[in-house]
């Protein structure tokens, strides 16, 4: 069943927990923007692909989980990492390819992982992530922790074999598993509206015998709602569900890309439906945070963010004898 | 009708799984008097290389087995018998020898199989041969080894005494667990042991660390034990080759192990394959590198031994023979204790069979 | 106590000691159990070639049945591998290794490089390998080098029902990700293997036979078949030393090496395709590192470069045999510079 939700519900967040998901979802969208500006400058190695513009979706869901729990991401996987609690720091250090980074430097932004908070990696392999999300499905249950497992996949990888293989398994086994996939239009430089074959990726879910909802990515309370439901599902035992976040991402597939496949939806969404603009809208009408509260927390991420990339540029790039270390736990 | 005067030499059985030799050397010739004891050949086998030593006396008339040719336990190696006896029935007998050995009945022998007995909580491994009356002997054997090391010594005891050979805990087939390792639990289980199989009194035999074990149950029970036969054993005075045993128990490759199984012979010819192979294959199951190294906490103490022996036999009134190979690198020759010597390095009852199954038979009676 | 068992029975055995031994250890793949939500009995097969039968009913829980969707189960033991369990899922037949290698090769090998040290991918994958049933192309193959070339990856191929045991066994107490390579022709292969469990360390190849006139590197069904050769040389007196490596990754060069030095000729037996195979790796690493011992160039004796044939008789012209061995031998015996 697909459907739609109300985004009227507050869904019980107090007034620190509503500062806290503001805190992460800024966090990242200052992480991403500076991100820009840096590889611009050409310090930054390799690929990075950026979260900016789908704050809602991995706040939205992740502010469900605990350290039971377990999170795969994409190549875009910034915003799933901080919304996990992986230190922005490391992180930082971790895209410059320095020493002190989450991966000692040897990953890089599409690796980035940190297993003592269930963050499988951001995987530069699209589709690659589902089925190791059955997987700590499959070890939750067994072990009896109460996890559940999340799987963070983009509208690109719906279309993979390994996503769909993960969708039928995680039915077949009742497993404690949520797929969320994140339609931002676009894979790579092909749009969804193409390249996926029917309007939904939420339709996709009947056919693999569970739920499956559309939620508007722009609104944090759309997806906390809908994830909520997902997460208390897994964790009773009824098995998986599918969320589809709709929304666009503000930067390139890649940065560096031209971006000339695209129409002016960023300016659009930037301006009317930006989800940090919409979210401190309703809490300061509402009256459940003030201005001068989001404020001081955007000024806070601002200096952890300019802390960070120093530390990061300050930070050595990992010693010559680290190329042979870490391939095995014994050789 | 046969010559009673003939005589064959067979291909001995070498141990319990034994199935076929070769003769690798022949020190004796047709023509040849032999006596009693007289080296006559070098034999190898699967596991191990040997001298066939003359079970009897008399003139060597024909040798039958050619060196280097397989041949079953039983087939005929040579002739003996006085020179009246004539050339044709020599010739008769080797003929039947060559038919017997045509007709593949030899080498049918089944082996006894090994029995289990669960003692103070552990299942024990044993093989018992022989069947004669009286106080039976028991065989105990040394760190790292098994029942199967008393290979040269079992049989031919056993024509003149029910002979039982155990594997320790930790050790060939019988459980791992070692408990504390200490020669207090070891003992433990050959006195349960000498209760399993009805024995009120039994002459022990015990090698290296099975030494001190049998001088360890003659102390804490006296009355149970007719005779020590003590060969190379741990516990008189403080050297040891402390690498040797602290490797032995450490090796996990052929690499580690192969080398220092040369120090346990004065022939490291001995170190066969096969040998190596046993070895590794018993280390590599669970529980034996953890037995091998309590045990070490028994034997060693730094690198000296912390055993004393000596100490254990000071209440022992039975018959107590000590015997040592004069070239032993692991648990050197003790001063001042009375031994009788054998030409071999530590495996002495490996090495020179003959002469420890004399002496063991001069303890047992 | 030492019994022969068969090499399906001795990895049976190994399954049900170590699921006995550590609850974490779960085993799954197609057909593991066979008959899960069928109307006749579960357990029905116990694997395509019975190897795990009997575990259904000794561990409920514990073995399950997968979809036919490589992808999503070898992923999914991979992570389970990551979440605390120690998985052991069947890729049925190492052809099959198209429709799942990311997750293996870009997925579990990578884990613990490219996170920093700090994953622990404890996960077998056994599955089966090699020619010899007539079943043609698709499911023949020998693509241990495919493995062995990954970094982060273990291979270990039994050649005989002791080792099977011990190597398996090996490989589940290991925390890396194994891929466990069991030959289709050996199962009803017999050998002495004592009941109780044991570790056949990992990158320790076995001296299988000793002689000095010619090193023979043969792995898995090959060692069989390098036997064979060996006893008809012996009788031209040749002696040949046939090492059998036992775990491709890591591999024991050393012991290679130093059969080589004493021997001075190397031949090396494998049933792959040729090009990139075992033989080109251990002949080059042989050549590279012991070049001034051999008396003659390294003979490499392999399958040819074609896809496994159907017919009865292509397929034994395609599998080393005893005769090519010999036949590579006698080359090197005979080659004067």
């Amino acid at each position: 069943m697909t459907g739609t939700l109300p985004t009227t519900v507050s869904q019980e967040l107090g007034p620190d927990a509503l500062l806290q998901v503001y805190r992460t979802m800024r966090t990242i969208r200052e992480f991403e923007e500076r991100v820009h500006e840096e590889f611009a400058s050409g310090d930054i190695p390799g690929f990075v692909h950026l979260y900016a513009g789908e704050e809602a979706s991995a706040t939205g869901v992740c502010s469900h989980l605990d350290d039971r729990d377990a999170i795969a991401s994409t190549h875009r996987g910034h915003g799933h990492c901080i919304a996990k609690g992986v230190d922005p720091k490391e992180m930082m250090a971790e895209i410059y390819g320095r020493a002190t980074g989450s991966c000692k430097g040897k990953g890089g932004s599409m690796h980035i992982a940190d297993l003592s908070k269930g963050m499988l990696g951001a995987n530069g392999i699209v589709g690659g992530g589902p089925p190791l999300i059955c997987g700590r499905a499959l070890a939750s249950k067994q072990l009896g922790t109460g996890g559940v497992a999340v799987a963070f996949f983009g509208d690109g990888a719906s279309n993979q074999g390994t996503t769909l293989e993960s969708l039928n398994l995680a039915t077949v086994w009742n497993l404690p598993a949520i797929f969320v996939a994140e339609n931002n239009g676009y894979a790579e430089a092909t749009s969804s509206t193409w390249s996926v074959a029917t309007d939904d990726i939420a339709d996709r879910a009947a056919a693999f015998g569970m739920p499956g909802v559309i939620v508007d990515g722009f609104d944090f309370f759309a997806v906390h709602e809908a994830a909520g439901e997902a997460v208390a599902r897994a964790r009773e035992g009824a098995g998986p569900t599918l969320i589809e976040v709709k929304f666009t991402r503000y930067f390139g597939h890649f940065e560096g890309d031209q971006q000339l496949y695209r129409g002016d939806e960023v300016a659009q969404a930037r301006e009317k439906l930006d989800c940090l603009k919409r979210f401190r809208a309703r809490v300061t009408e509402s009256g459940e945070l003030t201005a001068d509260q989001l404020d001081a927390v955007d000024r806070e991420v601002a200096t952890l963010i300019d802390s960070s990339v120093d530390e990061a540029k300050a930070a050595p790039r990992p010693a010559a004898s680290e190329l042979l270390t870490d391939v095995y736990v014994t050789y | 009708m046969t010559d009673e005067r003939i005589q064959r030499v067979t291909m001995p059985k070498w141990g319990l799984s034994m199935k076929t030799g070769k003769v690798i050397e022949w020190f004796v010739a047709e023509g040849d008097t032999i006596v009693k004891g007289d080296d006559l050949a070098d034999i190898e086998t699967e596991k191990i290389a040997g001298t066939l030593e003359s079970p009897q006396e008399g003139l060597l008339r024909r040798i039958v087995a050619e060196t280097g040719v397989e041949l079953p336990v039983g087939a005929t190696l040579a002739v003996v018998a006085p020179s009246e006896v004539s050339d044709e029935e020599i010739e008769s007998v080797v003929a039947e020898a060559l038919a017997q050995l045509e007709s593949g009945e030899l080498g049918g022998d089944e082996e006894p199989a090994p029995r289990a007995a669960e003692i103070d909580g552990r299942s024990i491994s044993y093989v018992t041969l022989g069947e004669a009356e009286g106080d039976p002997v028991v065989l105990v054997h040394g760190f790292g080894g098994d029942k199967n090391s008393w290979l040269f010594v079992q049989q031919p005891l056993s024509e003149s005494h029910t002979v039982h050979a155990l594997d320790l805990p930790g050790h060939g087939q019988s459980g791992k667990d070692v408990g504390d390792g200490s020669l207090d639990t070891l003992a433990s289980t050959v006195l349960g042991f000498l209760d399993e199989v009805g024995a009120g009194r039994a002459h022990l035999v015990g090698h290296s660390l099975g030494g001190a074990v049998v001088a360890a149950v003659a102390a804490r029970a006296p009355d149970r034990v007719a005779s020590l036969t003590l060969l190379a054993p741990a516990g008189f005075g403080p050297d040891a080759d402390a690498e040797y045993l602290r490797g032995f128990a450490g090796a996990s490759s052929r690499r580690e192990l192969k080398p220092l199984l040369g120090r346990l012979f004065a022939d490291e010819s001995q170190v066969t394959r096969q040998l190596v192979d046993d070895l590794l294959k018993y280390k590599r199951l669970d529980g034996v590198s953890e037995a091998l190294h309590a045990l070490l906490g028994t034997l060693l103490d730094g690198d000296r031994q912390a055993i004393d022996t000596p100490a254990l036999l000071a209440g022992v009134s039975a018959p107590v023979i000590v015997v040592w190979g004069g070239a032993d690198r692991i648990l050197p020759v003790p001063e001042g204790v009375k031994l009788s010597r054998v030409h071999a390095g530590h495996m002495l009852h490996m090495e020179a069979a003959g002469d420890v199954v004399r002496h063991i038979q001069s303890a047992v009676g | 106590m030492a019994r022969s068992i068969s090499y399906r029975e001795a990895i049976n055995e190994a399954l049900d000691q170590e699921m006995a031994r550590d609850p974490r250890v779960v085993v799954f793949g197609e057909d593991n159990v066979g008959g899960t939500g069928s109307p006749g009995e579960m357990d029905a097969w116990g694997g395509v070639l019975g190897v795990t039968k009997g575990l259904y009913g000794k561990y409920p829980g514990r073995v399950m049945d997968t979809p036919i969707s490589e992808s999503a189960f070898i992923g999914a033991a991979i992570g389970a591998a990551t979440g605390g369990l120690r998985p052991v899922a069947e890729l049925m037949f190492i052809d099959f290794l198209g429709v799942c290698f990311d997750q293996i090769f870009n997925q579990a090998a990578k884990f613990r490089y490219m996170f920093g040290g700090k994953a622990v991918t404890p996960v077998v994958i056994r599955t089966m390998w090699g020619a010899g049933l007539r079943a043609a192309a698709q499911h023949s193959q020998s693509l241990l080098p495919v493995f062995t070339h990954i970094p982060g990856l273990k291979v270990a191929a039994p050649s005989n029902p002791y080792d099977a045991k011990g190597l398996l066994i090996a490989a589940i107490r290991d925390d890396d990700p194994v891929i466990f390579a069991e030959h289709k022709m050996l199962y009803e292969m017999t050998g002495e293997v004592p009941e109780e469990s044991y570790v056949i360390p990992f990158g320790e190849a076995n001296i299988v036979r000793e002689g000095s006139d010619v090193t023979i590197v043969a792995i898995g069904r090959m060692v069989n078949t390098a036997t064979e050769a060996a006893a008809e040389l012996a009788a031209a007196g040749i002696e040949a030393e046939i090492i059998d490596p036992r775990t491709t990754s890591p591999l024991d060069l050393d012991t290679i090496l130093e059969s080589v030095e004493n021997t001075g000729r190397l031949v090396v037996v494998d049933e792959s395709n040729p090009r990139c195979s075992l033989a080109s790796d251990i002949g080059a690493s042989v050549a590279h590192e012991a070049f001034g011992s051999l008396r003659a160039p390294i003979q490499m004796v392999t399958g040819p470069h074609t896809p496994v044939p159907f017919a009865d008789s292509l397929e034994d012209l395609f599998i080393p045999d005893a005769q090519k061995i010999i036949g590579a031998v006698k080359t090197a015996v005979d080659w004067s510079k």
